[in-house]
């Protein structure tokens, strides 16, 4: 992989600047911190630990409220979440680099190949996991230290989900997403890959073979968008495109101009993606971000943005593509109409049409949801989000759900530190209902 | 998973890490805290007639932006009956069975004072005494506390009064307002105790305050010495638990106290000699909670090191504390500068230059400058070691210099039977 894809954008701290930023730390009590993060990680306390050279017992700290920590240290929108509650905010002082210090806890452990976590006498009990991503990979660790066994089924070859497969490589590499998945399975946890359930196997053949089953698939492909000529080469689903980029499967020629359609954390992923690529080539391309609303709705996070901006990425806002247009079978322009906001709704302004000529198109509109897959399974679900109660079971008894795909549309993006605070409420709740079977 | 059982004297507690007698453990509420945090031991604030307190009394003393790298303090002994106490105690005690109780007494210098004091207090279930020489204000006025921690033969004699009572382990708490803290610890030993534990506060004045030209502290203008305490006594205190620990005359165990804030302090204090240590400000700066990474760092620290027990570190550092006339002259050391780390702020340059002995060079390498350290001229001193404020930038260097091992001592007996042969 190239440097320009695969260095991360996160440049290590130095010695000075970890001890540093360590000792600055207030060690707050009942830190606001701590409690603005979805899994709670006593953040004043591994950062306490950091500065008295107890570093592995730091790393042990976050993740053991947080099984995806090395992924939510370089991924979480930290300025929205403890950075952003961080005292110092108050005081006038920037806010402790809690995300950076995390990352080098958790770098620090992974470095020494430090087992960190042992799981609990066998219970007996067998819990079948629907999805290896982030939300699968925490109930997965939290069920195995509690002593029951667990299988995951994975549609893809390897495990990590989006961490994987969807995050470009410069923000979480792939090595980082599979040893924190890694670190799940040295647990013993069994795996199966290449598998897809509702179709390689069904529902009721788990809930037949196994005592609790936890349903975490995401959700599916980038959908159309709906206009003529989309079909054409060079049109991408971003996904797709990012997990060819993370792969190193080959992508062709991106051309000279590269237009993305979407505005979320996705997009950005693909429109910085696509950037770095054509630099790696030689052939630095003209990358923008076509969205139909504007900067004030875009659902990416302001970090984001700043970040694309910084790659030199153009952001044109209010407009939407009503046909896609090519030659020889390949895209070379995309029309455009201009569109305004008025009393919240969105429509198209009459006459403003205009055209961009582009060699590469990429949809960024957001992911279906995997209804067909819900239906199959006989689950209950609300336009293709599975309903759940606050113990997160499902309609079926015996299955519980967690993850993106019950995610609630029309909200903002869903973050991997939210799904892992789900995949423990899950596995809590399943521990305590097979706690419940036994009997007196 | 390292054993932190640690063992005082007879008194066992599942970790070595008590609370020393002082405000943190004030009340049963307190205490009830500390344990649920996890703490081994606590040191109960010192039992007697009880005393009426000053408003303020505390001060700390920071250091350019670092908070209290000490405080003192002029608060006195338990200002509540201590009818209270031991019915706290109590409580304290049946709530947490495996955890050390222990009762500090202060009383007047009479045998049938300490006698009634000891009895009293007895009636309660707790692991052990520690009887107080060492409050340095306020009591010592009334012939208690360091009254009695300055007179070895004092310290003596209440230990035997008391031990002619107690039931459990008696520990005597030195003070280190003393000219030689080896002559109060044997006299503890030599009245029986089973154990000593120091240090305890040493006196001070924090500060004035220079727009109202007040002490700080200050009751209605005025002040007191008060004791002082934290991470800035440590070494006093490392070498006091030290002293003892190598003393032939002593010979009791130690319960280490002196500005313990993390694993690795109490891990220092270990290998000179203590048993357990007894922490304080650092609960008063940052709560009781601190005892987790305690215990997780000196496990983690055991295990990294291979070692089983706690108690494995107790004292293996001790003996290498000798008397300077016995380290060895023709041991050689000097610094290197690795010039990709540094930073090139030149403070090692000017620490030599001005206040060690000139050894560093500052040389022109194409347009800027660097800092050499001259290795012939290099006497080993560390203090540009001690100033760079990059982590293994500068870095001592053992030179075999081919000759043997030879102390002061060892040089004056040869120089001398040269002579006279």
């Amino acid at each position: 992989m190239s440097e320009a894809l695969g260095k991360s954008i996160h440049k290590p701290l130095s010695e000075i600047e970890v001890m540093l930023e360590a000792n600055r730390c207030l060690y707050c009590y009942d830190a606001p911190c701590m409690n603005a993060c979805p899994t709670h990680i006593d953040v004043a306390s591994f950062i306490q630990k950091i500065s008295t050279g107890n570093v592995k017992g730091s790393a042990y700290t976050i993740m053991d409220s947080n099984a995806m920590g090395a992924s939510c240290a370089r991924v979480c929108p930290t300025e929205e979440l403890c950075e952003g509650a961080c005292v110092y905010n108050a005081a006038g002082d920037s806010p402790i680099r809690i995300g950076d210090l995390q990352r080098y806890a958790i770098d620090y452990v992974a470095d020494r190949d430090i087992q960190l976590f042992e799981p609990g006498p066998d219970t007996g009990k067998r819990v079948a996991i629907i999805g290896g991503g982030p939300a699968g990979l925490s109930a997965s660790r939290d069920l195995r230290r509690l002593g029951h066994a667990v299988t995951i089924f994975e549609a893809k070859e390897q495990l990590g989900g989006l961490n994987t497969y969807g995050i470009v490589p410069f923000r979480l590499s792939v090595e980082t997403a599979l040893w924190e998945a890694e670190q799940v399975v040295r647990l013993g946890v069994d795996v199966r890959s290449g598998v897809r359930v509702g179709f390689d196997v069904t529902l009721e053949e788990l809930i037949k073979d196994y005592d609790a089953v936890i349903l975490a698939c995401g959700m599916g492909n980038v959908p159309k968008l709906g206009i003529e000529g989309e079909n054409l080469e060079g049109v991408w689903d971003a996904l797709d495109f990012i997990e060819r980029a993370k792969l190193g499967l080959p992508i062709p020629d991106l051309g000279e101009r590269v237009a993305i359609i979407g505005a979320g954390n996705t997009a950005i992923d693909a429109l910085t993606c696509a950037k770095r690529l054509s630099i790696s080539r030689g052939r630095e391309a003209r990358v923008a971000c076509y969205y139909r609303r504007g900067d004030e709705q875009m659902t990416a996070y302001q970090f984001e943005y700043d970040f694309a901006k910084e790659e030199g990425i153009e952001f044109r806002f209010f407009c939407a593509p009503t046909r896609v247009v090519g030659q020889n079978l390949h895209v070379n322009a995309v029309e455009f109409v201009k569109t305004e906001l008025r009393d919240g709704k969105l429509s198209p302004i009459a006459g403003s049409e205009f055209t961009e000529p582009v060699d590469t198109l990429i949809r960024a509109i957001g992911q279906s949801r995997l209804v067909e897959t819900f239906e199959r399974l006989g689950i209950a679900h609300d336009s293709g989000v599975v309903k759940v109660d606050e113990s997160l079971q499902t309609s079926r008894p015996g299955v519980w759900a967690a993850g993106d795909c019950i995610f609630e549309k029309g909200m903002r993006e869903a973050m991997v530190v939210e799904v892992a605070e789900q995949g423990k409420v899950a596995a809590r709740s399943i521990d305590a209902f097979l706690n419940a079977k036994v009997p007196a | 998973m390292a054993n932190l059982e640690s063992n005082l004297a007879g008194i066992k507690s599942p970790n070595p890490f008590w609370l020393a007698s002082a405000p943190p453990t004030n009340s049963g509420y307190q205490v009830m805290r500390a344990f649920e945090a996890g703490w081994g031991g606590a040191v109960w604030k010192t039992l007697g007639t009880p005393i009426v307190n000053v408003t303020s009394r505390f001060a700390a003393l920071d250091y350019k932006q670092n908070k209290m790298i000490a405080m003192n303090n002029i608060e006195l002994i338990t200002d509540r009956p201590l009818d209270e106490n031991l019915k706290e105690i109590a409580e304290c005690k049946k709530a947490f069975p495996d955890r050390s109780i222990i009762a500090s007494l202060m009383e007047v210098c009479e045998q049938k004072a300490w006698h009634e004091l000891v009895k009293r207090v007895q009636e309660v279930d707790i692991d052990g005494f520690e009887l107080n020489f060492g409050c340095p204000h306020g009591m010592s006025e009334r012939g208690m506390g360091s009254a009695v921690g300055q007179h070895p033969d004092l310290i003596k004699q209440v230990a035997e009064w008391t031990k002619e009572v107690a039931r459990v382990p008696v520990i005597v708490k030195l003070t280190p307002n003393i000219t030689d803290i080896r002559f109060g610890a044997r006299g503890a030993a030599e009245g029986g105790a089973d154990a000593i534990s120091l240090i305890n506060t040493i006196n001070s004045l924090i500060g004035v305050d220079l727009d109202t030209w007040n002490p700080v502290p200050h009751v209605d203008g005025k002040s007191s010495h008060g004791g002082y305490c934290g991470p800035a006594v440590k070494p006093i205190a490392l070498n006091m638990v030290n002293e003892c620990a190598r003393d032939k005359d002593v010979n009791i165990p130690i319960s280490g106290i002196g500005g313990i804030e993390t694993w690795k302090d109490a891990v220092e204090f270990l290998l000179l000699g203590a048993s357990n240590v007894q922490v304080c400000t650092a609960v008063m700066h940052h709560g009781f909670r601190i005892v987790d990474d305690m215990i997780d760092g000196l496990n983690n620290y055991l295990d990294s090191r291979g070692l089983a027990s706690v108690q494995d570190l107790v004292g293996k550092s001790a003996n290498r504390i000798t008397t300077w006339e016995n380290l060895n002259l023709n041991y050689k050391i000097i610094a290197r500068i690795d010039q990709d780390k540094c930073i090139h702020c030149n403070k090692c340059y000017v620490a030599c230059e001005d206040a060690a002995h000139q050894c560093i060079d500052r040389i022109s390498n194409n347009g800027s400058s660097m800092v050499v350290v001259d290795e012939e001229e290099c006497v080993g001193c560390n203090l540009c070691q001690m100033v760079c404020p990059v982590e293994e930038c500068i870095e001592m260097i053992e030179i075999d210099t081919g000759l043997p091992s030879e102390s002061w001592k060892q040089r004056s007996l040869r120089l001398e039977s040269t002579v006279s042969s």
